[in-house]
């Protein structure tokens, strides 16, 4: 690269990118259509992506629909997070061996895939450092998180599209890319398609030196710019969000819980989609001899009965307790436990909600009709 | 998140259903617990629980565990016999404020099993005897028979540098000459300066609510108040989320709590 | 010194129970009052006997036991020193639900609960200021009683 500042990069030299990083052995995800969504799997290159693709949602809906163009990046987030990655849903953590009464433990060796993230939105770049807060950032470090989230190579996207329950203007996670990544891409549809490119890492400069990019003009950075505007002018959602930690600590014993608790049923989908949600359990096995046994790390969800379970029964035992639990730790205890939101207001709990909860709704029913002092808080 | 591997040396039954464990950690030791801190143990392909420590500091190699069987993992590790194998995780979590306590009285109010997590404390207590006043130990159980650690409570009973009072919720007649009635009752009857006391409270959630509420009625600031809480907990390092208490994790920022800082959690149902 | 040389005023407006009492009321009740005392395994009452007295306990330890069959006598209370056994007498039918043992040698003032019935009765303040001193008894004997109901310290909740 020949000159300083961002860059631009054809639609067609796209591809360039995959194989520089597929020269690197990294093992590239992105999204694809596949059973009428659009989901995070592995992908060979720029054709496999959802060219002209776009998505229509709201609390409860998803559906994909024709654009009248061939943007890349179309469309807003589906119901996969990078966390089915860098913090996947089963992980065995160690294997035992017995003999007579002596039995050796081995620890299962991390991870040594590197993966390449392609199209990681600003709301996702802000999970994924949430996440880092968790498993890297406290006493105690997940080895096999760190080595997953160590190898990856992130290529961003700003944002074209801002979904139907999106709200992470509300949330301070976007639409523009903030975070670390190693390269953030704008699309721009208008006239040549074309990319611009920016490299946000040592790792990311070396291979944007590999790319057939040109420089970018003044204008196609108005155009970038303009696009991250338009974005973050079509939210689908608002939801005011300085106040969180307080208002629902304040208010544990509001009606609202008892509303909400009529609706949901406790599926755990919130949980399953939700970029940042974290809880898992574990299970140990071991052959038919006892010989063998080991134990296995699985993704688990407050929602569930036995998430609680102590001699006697569970503590969370009504959907009121459990939709509270996840609600007030997403958004008020969160800030206690790591200093920041757990929410990065990318909707995906609005509309994989099967009855259409919508968090903002909740939020904004809770705080226009606060709990009088002394009636049960 | 890797257990180490230990044997049982001893065991030995205290009640109906209770068990101590006496185990010893393969290779070196293992850090030096705190009175009010936890093990995480692994019943090997059954599962793994989180257990006091119910020794005494001042051995740190004898890892002292008494378990209640209540479901298959804590049957498993109550089952386990002398020269059996387990997993060790720990020590885990936040204990008793010993060094709060210094030179100050200590009411000790202990209610079932809550003993067992107590008793780290009463040793150092009684080890260090001069460094403390009062000191008060208040033990409530079902009835005679769930009584835990009698012999030891006896030799206290002879020190004369020590109160220790038990109840029990009811009794045969035949079985008991002592008191009967629930463990608030004994509170009336202790001597200790109520400001400038150290309260450390443990058993059921119920029994702790009433007895924290007990001290601080008879003048003993919640600040002053300690309980160690219960919750499912998995990982023990705060990484599962299934330990939350409100914005608490029980395993790291716990299990031992100042009332004052639990007492607003405590009145929610379900939390 | 022992109960026979003090008189039984002073034994009375000695006892926790009737601390703070004026000087007029404590004449009044010690009317009805005498001094008791109780050898290790006697009883004080029975179950279902006429509740006709009420037991301040100056000395000693007092067992409150139900029978049932199959299982003996079951003590659900004990009640030291400074503390008040029976409160039957206050309400008609004014029988005792229960047995009370003494587990050790019992020194204490029974107090006859017609006798002092009749007094609060004719004295509405004397009434009141028995009233207020119970109260709490009754109501620290219900909250410990619901501790026990509870069964806390049983396996399952």
């Amino acid at each position: 690269m020949d000159h300083q500042g961002p860059s631009v990069l054809t639609a067609v030299g796209l591809q360039a990118l995959f194989d520089s990083l597929r020269r690197r052995g990294y093992r590239i995800v992105g999204p694809k259509v596949r059973d009428g969504a659009i989901v995070y799997d592995d992908i060979d290159g720029a054709a496999d992506l959802p060219q002209g693709w776009t998505d229509e949602q709201a609390p409860g809906r998803y559906r994909l629909a024709r654009r009248d163009d061939a943007a890349l990046f179309g469309y807003a987030v589906g119901p996969h997070s990078w966390k089915a990655f860098l913090h996947p849903s089963v992980q065995r953590l160690w294997t035992a061996r017995r003999e007579g009464d002596a039995v050796t433990v081995t620890p299962e060796p991390t991870s040594a895939e590197r993966f390449a993230f392609i199209g990681v939105r600003a709301c996702e770049l802000k999970a994924i450092a949430i996440q880092d807060r968790v498993f890297v950032g406290g006493a105690h470090v997940d080895p096999h998180y760190q080595a997953r989230r160590e190898g990856a190579f992130i290529v961003a996207v700003n944002c074209a599209e801002a979904g139907g329950t999106c709200f992470c203007v509300s949330m301070g996670s976007g639409p523009k890319v903030e975070a670390s990544y190693d390269l953030a891409l704008t699309e721009i549809t208008e006239g040549e398609h074309r990319f611009v490119i920016e490299a946000g890492s040592e790792a990311g400069r070396e291979v944007l030196a590999e790319l057939p990019e040109r420089a970018a003009l003044d204008g196609d950075l108005d155009a970038a710019e303009a696009v991250v505007q338009r974005t973050a002018a079509s939210m689908g959602r608002q939801m005011r969000s300085d106040d969180l930690r307080e208002l629902l600590a304040a208010n544990l014993e509001h009606p609202r819980w008892d509303d909400v608790a009529d609706r949901c049923l406790t599926c755990g989908n919130c949980t399953m989609v939700c970029p940042t949600c974290f809880c898992t359990s574990v299970e140990d096995s071991s052959d038919l001899t006892g010989a063998e046994s080991s134990r296995t790390r699985r993704w688990d969800s407050c929602f569930t009965m036995d998430f609680t379970h102590v001699p006697g029964g569970s503590v969370r035992a009504s959907a009121r307790s459990r939709y509270r639990q996840w609600m007030t730790h997403k958004l008020s205890s969160w800030v206690d436990q790591f200093g920041t939101s757990g929410c990065v207001g990318c909707g995906r709990c609005l509309t994989w909600c099967p009855v259409g909860i919508d968090i903002t709704e909740e939020v904004r029913a809770i705080r226009e009709s606060p709990s009088k002092p002394g009636v049960g808080t | 998140m890797v257990p180490r591997v230990g044997h049982v040396r001893r065991r030995r039954r205290e009640a109906p259903n209770v068990w101590t464990l006496e185990i010893e950690p393969d290779g070196p030791a293992s850090a030096a617990a705190a009175p009010g801190q936890f093990n995480m143990l692994t019943a090997f392909g059954v599962g793994e629980a989180a257990i006091s420590l119910s020794s005494d500091p001042a051995e740190p190699g004898r890892l002292v565990h008494t378990i209640r069987a209540v479901g298959p993992v804590s049957r498993a590790l109550a089952q386990l016999r002398p020269g059996a194998a387990l997993g060790l995780r720990g020590p885990f979590g936040a204990g008793w404020p010993m060094a709060e306590a210094a030179g100050r009285d200590v009411v000790i109010m202990a209610g079932g099993l809550g003993l067992a997590p107590l008793r780290p404390a009463i040793y150092q207590l009684l080890a260090e005897r001069a460094r403390y006043g009062q000191v008060q130990v208040l033990y409530g159980a079902r009835s005679p028979a769930d009584i835990l650690f009698r012999r030891e409570l006896e030799s206290w009973r002879q020190r004369l540098d020590v109160e220790i009072e038990v109840t029990v919720d009811h009794a045969a007649v035949s079985d008991w000459r002592g008191h009967v009635g629930v463990v608030t009752t004994l509170l009336g009857r202790a001597a200790f300066d109520p400001a400038n006391t150290v309260a450390l409270v443990c058993g059921p959630e119920i029994m702790m609510r009433f007895c924290a509420a007990a001290l601080a009625d008879a003048g003993v600031k919640a600040e002053a108040i300690h309980l160690s809480m219960e919750r499912n907990m998995k990982c023990a390092i705060g990484l599962c989320g299934h330990c939350q208490f409100g914005p608490v994790f029980i395993c790291r920022d716990g299990p031992v709590f100042r009332y004052d800082q639990v007492a607003g959690l405590l009145r929610h149902k379900e939390l | 010194m022992s109960g026979a040389v003090k008189d039984i005023e002073e034994i009375v407006r000695e006892h926790p129970f009737f601390e703070g009492l004026l000087e007029p009321f404590g004449k009044l009740i010690s009317g009805c009052a005498k001094n008791v005392q109780f050898q290790p395994g006697e009883y004080l009452f029975h179950e279902g006997v006429a509740a006709d007295q009420f037991y301040l306990i100056r000395q000693g330890c007092v067992a409150l036991e139900i029978k049932a069959p199959g299982r003996g006598a079951i003590t659900f209370q004990t009640v030291r020193e400074d503390e008040v056994v029976g409160v039957e007498w206050l309400i008609p039918p004014y029988r005792w639900s229960y047995d009370a043992r003494a587990v050790d040698f019992t020194r204490a003032i029974a107090m006859d609960g017609a006798c002092l019935r009749g007094k609060c009765e004719a004295d509405h303040d004397l009434g009141y200021e028995v009233m207020k001193r119970f109260m709490p008894v009754l109501i620290q004997r219900l909250q410990a009683a619901q501790m026990q109901i509870l069964d806390v310290y049983g396996e399952q909740a």
